[in-house]
């Protein structure tokens, strides 16, 4: 069993993390689609999918029938999923693999919701280490905006309101996303996470991205499939 | 008072805990379960109120792992953080609550039979220590000890090799016999391990039923009264294999063992 670490794939592994309303999906979304066009063989993994757990997570969720506890273990039984069965086969065939959210999702949700923060990181050791992880950097404010503009109302646990912070939806994800940045802010140092200013035009921060990304891509051998 | 491993879950005050915690452990087919049948109307017409527990009854995760389970398509680590949803979610909801509120509760294999199998698949112990790491420490573990060729023909006269049960996950190529063999032999030398880490009272599975549960009652007995574990055999746990029924055997009262997080 391999700890966290660098591992020795011949693919690349890139992840974006940010609170919700950061706008770390579009960027991913616009760098999938650009290595595409480059010729990579790219691959797209997201949070909280794996087939075999899905249906357990959504009970979960529906019932509001997880704690943190629950909440914790599920996701980490999801990712564990998508990493022995997904992620590791990729990277091992040379692909470059994107994650829409990463381990430290599970590392500033399950603490804001109170586990112990050396338990949760050391429960998710078996991840590999990302290429790069980008964290998209957003003053709450910008968020909260962008969110509530966006769509009509949050779910339950995305708010935290199994938290009891506060018996309003939109007040409680305030709170909850609030702590969540802390959570990130800590993280940045901690797991060398690459900063993007989420403020900055679209066009602007996928710029950035791009190059730091190509940086990491023609280090090692090409990995381009024949058109 | 009660204490876990190492953390303790958000929202669950110990000092409330105060029933007891009675883990029976053991391989697959050792007579785990026919033991509880015995011991649960045992415990009651005494008076005390018990809950029976046992792995994979969650209602979070047990539907869950059954029909992962049938895939035959689960990944070590999936499986080993699957079954660690399935504790909490059990430890939160029937455990505790019956712990507070005085119940003597039975359960049919704890984090140690889950770590053991975790272990035997190769995964790091210290991993798999962590993740249970929150997991209450019980009042008192017995382990009912078989070896593997009095296992065997119990496990084909009742219910047949399992797939799991014989490890064919790990060793695709034997048959089941021989992979069930290797399977037990190498779980067994895990639970060997265990006893001593953790303070199991060893008990002999292979007399009669009987027999097995005459000693798993003076042990019980022993941990409800609240009697001092007994001093008469010195050494490690495993090899505190009691020979005569009755009150002469030792018992663990408190499972005083360091923490697997370590």
């Amino acid at each position: 069993m391999k700890r966290y670490g660098e591992h020795r794939f011949p693919g690349k592994l890139f992840v974006v993390e940010g609170i919700d309303g950061s706008g770390k999906s579009t960027q991913l979304m616009l760098l999938h689609q650009w290595l595409q066009s480059e010729g990579y063989g790219v691959v797209f993994s997201e949070w909280n999918s794996s087939p075999l757990v899905r249906d357990t997570t959504r009970r979960g969720k529906k019932k509001q029938m997880l704690t943190p506890a629950t909440f914790s273990l599920i996701h980490a039984t999801d990712f564990a999923d998508r990493m022995e069965h997904n992620i590791i086969p990729l990277l091992k065939a040379g692909a470059v693999v994107l994650c829409d959210r990463y381990i430290y999702t599970a590392f500033a949700r399950d603490v804001v919701r109170g586990m112990d923060s050396k338990w949760v990181r050391e429960l998710y050791s078996f991840a590999v280490k990302p290429t790069a992880a980008f964290y998209f950097r957003v003053p709450l404010e910008v968020a909260m905006k962008r969110i509530l503009e966006g769509r009509n109302g949050v779910k339950f646990y995305e708010a935290g309101m199994d938290l009891g912070l506060n018996d309003d939806p939109e007040k409680s994800f305030h709170i909850f996303q609030g702590r969540i940045l802390e959570e990130y802010e800590k993280m940045v140092p901690e797991f060398e996470l690459t900063t993007v200013d989420a403020t900055l035009p679209i066009e602007e921060q996928q710029l950035q991205m791009r190059q730091i990304v190509k940086a990491r891509l023609t280090q090692a051998k090409r990995l381009r499939v024949a058109p | 008072m009660r204490e876990t491993y190492s953390v303790v879950l958000p929202k669950l005050n110990l000092a409330e805990l105060t029933g007891r915690l009675i883990v029976i452990e053991g391989t697959d087919g050792v007579g785990r379960s026919t033991q509880i049948k015995l011991l649960r109307p045992w415990l009651e017409q005494q008076g005390h109120a018990v809950l029976d527990t046992g792995i994979r009854r969650s209602q979070l995760a047990a539907k869950g792992i059954q029909q992962a389970k049938a895939g035959h398509t689960l990944g070590r680590i999936t499986l080993s953080l699957f079954y660690a949803t399935d504790l909490a979610d059990r430890l939160e909801n029937e455990i505790a609550p019956a712990l507070r509120a005085g119940f003597v509760v039975l359960t049919d294999r704890y984090i140690y039979s889950l770590m053991a199998r975790a272990i035997v698949r190769g995964l790091d112990p210290a991993w798999i220590h962590n993740v249970y790491s929150f997991a209450l420490k019980p009042d008192a573990i017995f382990y009912l000890r078989i070896g593997v060729d009095d296992l065997v023909p119990r496990v084909v006269f009742s219910s047949g090799f399992d797939y799991w049960e014989s490890g064919m996950d790990l060793y695709h190529s034997e048959d089941m016999y021989e992979s069930f063999r290797k399977y037990q032999t190498a779980l067994l030398a895990q639970f060997d391990t265990m006893a001593k880490e953790y303070d199991f009272t060893v008990i002999d599975a292979s007399p009669d039923i009987h027999a097995v549960f005459e000693r798993l009652r003076a042990g019980i007995s022993r941990v409800l009264k609240g009697e001092p574990r007994k001093t008469l055999f010195k050494g490690p746990a495993s090899e505190v294999d009691v020979q005569d029924a009755g009150s002469t055997e030792v018992s663990a009262v408190k499972a005083n063992s360091p923490s697997p997080a370590k």
